[in-house]
């Protein structure tokens, strides 16, 4: 796969300016300064209740990060301004150097390499396997060239390699409905691996797997760290510990604390709001 | 991995062509009067109306069984296609009405001495066939713009398509509005210089509605087996997943939006020469419900469903208004409970869950 290829291409690489708005070609991202996403003194609130209050975070190129925090934290509220379902009231979002994730719409935030995986397992329950990571992988998502658009044996066979790394090799003919709830977490996270996005955000993606599947779900991360830049938001902290590198605290809608995991555990204040409850 | 039909799905689709393009024509032309097999003139005028009204029972099967978007009033673009076949059609009546003017009658009635701006070339046919594709296309086009930018949907969209054709119902009321008012048009004689009321004409008309319920059920089903189609149905199941992978849902709500509007238009535009009137109560909310339940009878997003519910249900209407004319209302009614509480997923789907079987074999 062409993600391969990335970390040495994206060096060599000129930074492309403004010009990236038109055409959100992933591979023009300028990650020069090392960070992928920058979120600077973002405020967001809903009928004056303040969801993210001057939130600042910065995620690096590769980096796997994971953000936990007590209900009502902003974790949600935060993915929902990266993704562009929520325009921030204050502050500013960027992708890479250049790309203002204020200025975009969802699609075209999915277009410049952001996937998402929502907390509830959303994928298409009335299409087959198949036809899900079919529909997610990247390509022309433009109207006009859906009608004609014809899968290449080459597409087939990524889809093919995506279902046998997802574990649902002998599942592409199901419908997605049917599957149990582990199967569909990890179809939708197949279906953003199609997109070959830069930067994955988690929202609990083990809620409600068993603890073999959550094992495989760490397993899977880890690989994808590095290759792709990954956000977890998880409640589960066994899960964290597993995985986690650097953690990051979020408490009414800012960050609390950030470090690596052993001392954000350690740290007091964390424990007062979080995990000593 | 989805075919357009299957061999079986093609050799039905052939039999239903032949049957509507073959036998029609002979039963009426043919086969003298007063043989048992004869098909009156009253019966070729009524298969070609319940024709054009599957075609739109398609045109709403493709954004609501497939979009998952519910109008409630497909009725105003079905209409619109109408009037403006009507308009050529009024042109055509000469100097032949009451009054012997070379205005309409409606007009002389209110004392015009000229045609309004807006019937301007409406005497040539082929300005009025693309009248009858752009006038939908265009409302349609622009109404969608606005309501699915500002992410209107569900129950909200239907109610304002709703007050949409409402509105224009009250508009077309009008005298003033300049086409023909409560009377709308009526008394045609001829299309393209040739009397419109003989047998061969309905049978022309009947064989055009025919081919264009067989080319809108193609297009249609090419449409929903294509990639286009999964991504429909996927905005219907889960449109925030649809834009998280990318795609701007906008534009495919649009595209559909506005060609299921034109198909409409083009069923107006034949229902018109073949019911012989054309007026404002077509844009009556009632109507445009009438479409989604000819499409929730037969089953949503199977297409087949939406013709079987057309036919089905105009076809109980047209038998019980004949039979029980004072009580027809309430087996109607009784259908449609009976309907809803019994096959949720319509004649279709309950046919496919007959045929599935029982205990499913694990897969």
């Amino acid at each position: 796969m062409s993600s391969m290829a990335y970390s040495t291409a994206l060096d060599s690489s000129p930074p492309s300016g403004e010009a990236v708005y038109g055409r959100m070609a992933s591979e023009g991202l300028d990650t020069s300064h090392g960070a992928i996403l920058y979120l600077d003194d973002i405020s967001v609130s809903f009928d004056g209740f303040k969801a993210l209050n001057k939130l600042s975070l910065s995620i690096d190129v590769g980096e796997l990060r994971c953000v936990i925090g007590p209900n009502g934290a902003g974790k949600t509220t935060m993915m929902d301004v990266i993704t562009g379902k929520t325009r921030p009231d204050e502050g500013t979002a960027f992708f890479g150097q250049t790309i203002d994730l204020a200025r975009l719409s969802e699609a075209q935030i999915a277009q410049a390499g952001i996937g998402r995986k929502f907390q509830k397992p959303t994928i298409f329950e009335q299409h087959t396997v198949f036809e899900n990571l079919e529909l997610a992988m990247k390509s022309d998502k433009r109207v006009r060239r859906t009608l004609f658009a014809r899968l290449s044996s080459e597409a087939r066979d990524r889809i093919a390699a995506m279902l046998e790394r997802v574990g649902l090799a002998g599942a592409a003919e199901r419908v997605a409905g049917l599957l149990s709830h582990g199967q569909k977490q990890w179809l939708e996270i197949g279906m953003l691996l199609m997109q070959e996005p830069r930067l994955l955000l988690l929202d609990e993606p083990v809620a409600g797997l068993s603890d073999d599947e959550t094992e495989r779900t760490a397993e899977l991360f880890l690989t994808l760290a590095g290759k792709h830049s990954l956000v977890v938001v998880e409640h589960d902290m066994a899960f964290i510990a597993r995985i986690a590198r650097k953690v990051t605290v979020l408490h009414e809608g800012s960050v609390l604390a950030e470090g690596p995991h052993e001392q954000v555990q350690a740290d007091a204040r964390v424990i007062e709001v979080y995990l000593g409850r | 991995m989805t075919r357009l039909f299957s061999a079986r799905g093609w050799i039905a689709l052939a039999a239903f062509a032949a049957a509507l393009l073959l036998v029609v024509p002979v039963l009426a032309l043919v086969v003298p009067q007063g043989s048992a097999l004869h098909l009156s003139q009253y019966w070729v005028g009524l298969c070609g109306k319940f024709l054009c009204y599957a075609i739109v029972a398609l045109a709403m099967d493709l954004v609501w069984g497939y979009a998952g978007i519910l109008s409630l009033g497909h009725g105003l673009f079905f209409a619109l296609g109408g009037y403006a076949m009507g308009m050529y059609l009024m042109r055509q009546i000469g100097l032949d009405g009451v009054y012997h003017s070379p205005l309409p009658d409606f007009m002389v009635f209110l004392d015009w001495k000229a045609y309004p701006w807006y019937w301007s070339f409406t005497e040539h046919f082929w300005y009025c066939a693309a009248l009858v594709v752009l006038v939908p296309g265009l409302l349609a086009y622009v109404f969608g713009w606005f309501a699915f930018r500002s992410r209107i949907k569900g129950v909200y969209f239907a109610i304002i398509t709703q007050a949409l054709t409402y509105a224009a119902l009250l508009l077309f009321f009008r005298n003033d509005t300049g086409f023909g008012g409560n009377n709308g048009f009526t008394d045609f004689k001829r299309i393209l210089g040739i009397p419109i009321a003989t047998p061969q004409m309905r049978v022309v008309l009947f064989m055009l509605s025919a081919g264009a319920l067989i080319g809108s059920l193609l297009l249609a089903r090419w449409l929903v087996s294509s990639k286009f189609g999964r991504v429909l149905a996927a905005i219907r199941d889960a449109e925030p997943r649809v834009m998280f992978c990318g795609y701007n849902t906008e534009h495919y709500k649009l595209f559909v939006w506005t060609l299921s509007a034109v198909l409409c238009g083009i069923a107006g535009a034949l229902y018109v020469p073949q019911v012989g009137i054309i007026n404002p109560s077509e844009m009556s909310p009632a109507n445009s419900i009438e479409i989604a339940i000819w499409v929730a009878v037969g089953g949503r997003g199977t297409l087949v469903g939406a013709l079987l519910g057309a036919f089905a249900v105009n076809g109980a209407k047209s038998f019980f208004t004949q039979a029980f004319p004072e009580i027809w209302l309430y087996f109607l009614g009784l259908l449609f409970v009976l309907v809803t509480l019994f096959l949720p997923q319509g004649v279709v789907g309950a046919l496919r869950l007959l045929r599935r079987g029982k205990p499913a074999p694990a897969a």
